[in-house]
């Protein structure tokens, strides 16, 4: 079986991939799709603790259920805030919408 | 119903009347004056029927009706009050109801109830006459309704509490209630129409006035007391050993070797002083004209001024305590006098008045005057019977002299001329306009003068002379029979001017009579001037004494534990009462009947010379007290308590206190809270404004510069928690 290391360190490298996209790119969408390979990376660690360390309840997949609702909601969101700020800037590029400055 | 019960109830309807009528009908005349006179209607028919009861009760004096309640807690004992009903109160009572009643009917009519609302009428004034048009188109003025009809039949309503309340007393805490009630009617009635100076004058004079007497009324029943720890009638006046005490006691700090009895009698006879207007508090009474006319008659005959007498008579026995073999006791003698010389000063005042009201007042000064100094000599039973008779026969005149006035005031709207319609100058002839006016104020007149045989006031001022003479007092018979001489003299003057003769003005010849509200009490009271003599005819009086017996000596004696002895009949008294009777009514028409125009001087005037013009004005007594104590009085408030006192001391004081606030307020001011509260609170300011630029520029709006700093921070504040917790552990 493979060992539970390994998935931990899937998870991280997933994590830190999602993370440099969230900080690297310029496109909006695709900091977006950053934060959620991030999720979906602690979704793998919940899931490979649940079966590594407590499989006889089932509190790991719920979390990950929810994790999964959380990110489809926040992603619902995102995208309709994005399709918004398109349409009045004409653009989604992140450093040019700097509207929470004052 | 009992009549202790009853007792209560007589209370109760002219309260009730005051209350509703101010707060609930006093938009509406016609129903405020139905529950004034109704409930006049209702306490008179309820003291009715306790005079009644009363009356037909054998030994009223020993076993009278009396009703209590503990009232105020003093102590361990209660005071207690009720009412009381024994043959004094009874037929106080009488005279009390029918005059009250009857005034009441009477307003309905000098207030104009029915005629239309005035053209220029403002509250607080006269009504002033309406212009109506009749069916021929001419128009012409009548007089007009009164602009605060229904607040007259409020303030009576309570006026006429009061004395219920006064009479019907066993105490002397709610007797003094009653008696200040009326105190407060009084004022708010002689200033009835408060729009004119001289009535507000009156009403302060009169209630300033008595309030002196009452003052010294007050100590008088403080220090019975002290004395007996009583207020009660009965356990002070009707108890022997209480009498005999307060007689054998010297007063405290044996005040001019007067008896307690003495002291507590003098101090409350001071009350009666300013309530009957006894000389020297006898100034407000004439002024108190100035009140509508059935006002006049409330105070002045049935209610205010009786009832001051009423307290001496009820305080006869303690007054009177210490009498042995007819010496008089201090207190009597104080009376006696003060009664005498007020009953001859006013009537000379009397004789050369030309306002037929203020003859009036100065007669009733006089005839209280008689009252007072019949008690004074021991007459208690003369003294309680003239009060009656005056009551109903000062009524009678003083509404007739109203309905005289009403009848003028018809005469001079109708005219349009410019007279006073008080003055009986401007009158004569009102017989043949005013009949029944002219009828029951002749009775009413004779009954004041004694007209012999027929009226009440003959019987009961006979009682009192032959009380002074039979008992010796022989000054007091002959100042009271030269009173009685110029009472007759005086009021033939009134009728002759008023009535006989020919009307001297065009008003007078359109007098007209007045309407039977008024004219119907006239009658009423014009039966009682005549016949409550009838109830206390001498014994032993020639050809008329026995046939009726005297009952009045028989029950209002019953009231003292001595029953006090009717006097031998004697042929003086009545003979100069007879006298001075006939021969004032005499003179009186004799001189005055020579008055046929407006120009004639009073005849009096060249007989009297330089005297006259005192007696018009009064002996100026309203000057000298002008002088000797509201000039000092204004000096003393104006210069003395105000401008030096008021404005200089207590002021500087005031302003110093202030000055010295405002320098420490704005020392504090430029040397702590400008540099310290201030710069404080500045700084803080300042400071947060200072941070916040300092901190702008990291605020980039850029998201991704954010999260570089957040993860910055995370991995910064990890690596240093896990150096700190993990590490180094």
């Amino acid at each position: 079986m493979i060992p539970l290391s390994w998935y931990l360190i899937f998870a991280a490298a997933l994590f830190c991939i999602g993370l440099f996209g969230v900080l690297a790119r310029k496109n909006s969408i695709a900091i977006l799709m950053g934060i959620e390979l991030m999720l979906n990376s602690v979704n793998v660690n919940l899931v490979a603790f649940w079966r590594y360390r407590t499989p006889e309840t089932i509190t790991g997949q719920v979390f990950a259920i929810i994790v999964f609702a959380v990110a489809a909601a926040e992603v619902a969101v995102g995208l309709a805030l994005f399709i918004s700020i398109y349409r009045r800037r004409n653009t989604v590029v992140a450093d040019e919408i700097n509207l929470l400055k004052w | 119903m009992a009549t202790e019960t009853l007792i209560w109830l007589l209370l109760v309807p002219p309260l009730l009347a005051f209350f509703l009528i101010v707060l609930f009908t006093n938009r509406s005349n016609r129903l405020s004056h139905i529950i004034g006179v109704g409930a006049a209607f209702l306490s008179w028919l309820g003291s009715m029927v306790v005079f009644y009861r009363a009356v037909t009760t054998e030994h009223l004096g020993e076993h009278p009706f009396t009703s209590s309640f503990n009232w105020l807690a003093t102590g361990d004992k209660y005071l207690s009050v009720g009412l009381l009903v024994d043959p004094l109160t009874a037929v106080s009572l009488f005279f009390v109801a029918w005059t009250i009643f009857m005034i009441f009917l009477y307003s309905v009519g000098y207030h104009n109830f029915g005629q239309p609302k005035g053209d220029h009428d403002r509250p607080g004034l006269p009504p002033h006459g309406a212009t109506v048009t009749d069916a021929h188109g001419h128009s012409h003025m009548v007089p007009s309704i009164e602009p605060m009809y229904a607040r007259f039949f409020a303030f009576i309503g309570l006026f006429a509490f009061g004395m219920y309340l006064l009479v019907l007393s066993d105490n002397l805490v709610t007797l003094f209630v009653g008696w200040e009630i009326m105190g407060l009617c009084s004022y708010l009635l002689i200033g009835f129409w408060y729009g004119k100076e001289s009535a507000r004058a009156a009403m302060v004079k009169a209630f300033l006035t008595t309030r002196i007497g009452d003052m010294f009324m007050l100590l008088g029943i403080a220090y019975l007391y002290s004395f007996t720890g009583t207020m009660n009638f009965r356990d002070i006046l009707y108890n022997q050993e209480m009498l005999n005490l307060l007689a054998s006691t010297p007063a405290v700090g044996g005040f001019l070797g007067l008896s307690a009895a003495g002291l507590i009698g003098i101090l409350l006879f001071f009350g009666t002083v300013g309530k009957s207007a006894q000389f020297p508090l006898h100034v407000w009474l004439p002024d108190a004209m100035e009140g509508p006319t059935p006002v006049s008659a409330m105070i002045h005959a049935a209610t205010m001024v009786s009832a001051g007498v009423y307290m001496v008579i009820r305080f006869f026995p303690l007054l009177s305590a210490g009498m042995e073999h007819g010496h008089l006791t201090t207190a009597m003698t104080v009376l006696s006098v003060v009664g005498a010389f007020t009953a001859l000063f006013a009537a000379t005042i009397a004789l050369a008045q030309n306002d037929i009201k203020r003859v009036l007042a100065y007669s009733t000064i006089s005839q209280l005057g008689y009252m007072i100094a019949a008690l004074g000599i021991g007459a208690y039973v003369a003294a309680a019977f003239h009060l009656i008779t005056h009551a109903f026969f000062k009524a009678l005149l003083f509404l007739g002299s109203g309905s005289v006035i009403h009848g003028m005031e018809h005469g001079v709207l109708h005219t349009g001329e410019h007279v006073d319609p008080q003055d009986m100058y401007n009158m004569g002839g009102l017989r043949k306009k005013m009949p029944i006016t002219f009828w029951t104020f002749l009775i009413g007149g004779f009954a004041l003068s004694g007209f012999p045989l027929v009226t009440a006031g003959f019987w009961s001022k006979d009682e009192i002379l032959a009380d002074a003479w039979g008992h010796g007092h022989y000054v007091v018979f002959g100042v009271l029979a030269l009173a009685a001489l110029m009472t007759a003299f005086y009021t033939m003057r009134q009728i002759t001017l008023t009535f006989l003769g020919e009307p001297r003005t065009k008003a007078a010849e359109h007098a007209q009579e007045t309407p039977w509200t008024m004219t119907l009490p006239l009658s009423i009271l014009a039966i009682f001037a005549v016949g409550a003599g009838w109830v206390g005819i001498p014994e032993h009086f020639p050809g008329m004494g026995g046939l009726i017996p005297n009952w009045f000596h028989e029950f209002v004696g019953g009231t003292l534990l001595e029953h006090p002895v009717a006097v031998d009949f004697n042929f003086i008294p009545l003979l100069t009462s007879l006298v001075v009777a006939l021969g004032g009514l005499w003179a009186g028409w004799t001189v005055y009947s020579r008055v046929k125009t407006l120009k004639t001087v009073d005849p009096l005037k060249p007989v009297l010379g330089g005297f006259y013009t005192v007696l018009k004005n009064k002996y100026y007594f309203d000057e000298l007290y002008e002088k000797l104590f509201i000039r000092p009085a204004q000096w003393l408030s104006a210069t003395f308590v105000s401008l030096w006192m008021d404005r200089t001391v207590i002021d500087g004081f005031l302003h110093g206190v202030a000055a010295f606030s405002l320098q420490v307020g704005s020392a504090l001011l430029r040397y702590f809270d400008t540099p310290v509260v201030n710069g404080f609170g500045n700084q803080v300011g300042e400071g947060a404004k200072k941070l916040g630029h300092l901190l702008r520029p990291i605020q980039t709006g850029r998201i991704q510069q954010y999260m570089i700093l957040a993860l910055v921070s995370v991995a910064t504040f990890s690596a240093l928690f896990y150096y700190l917790l993990v590490y180094t552990r």
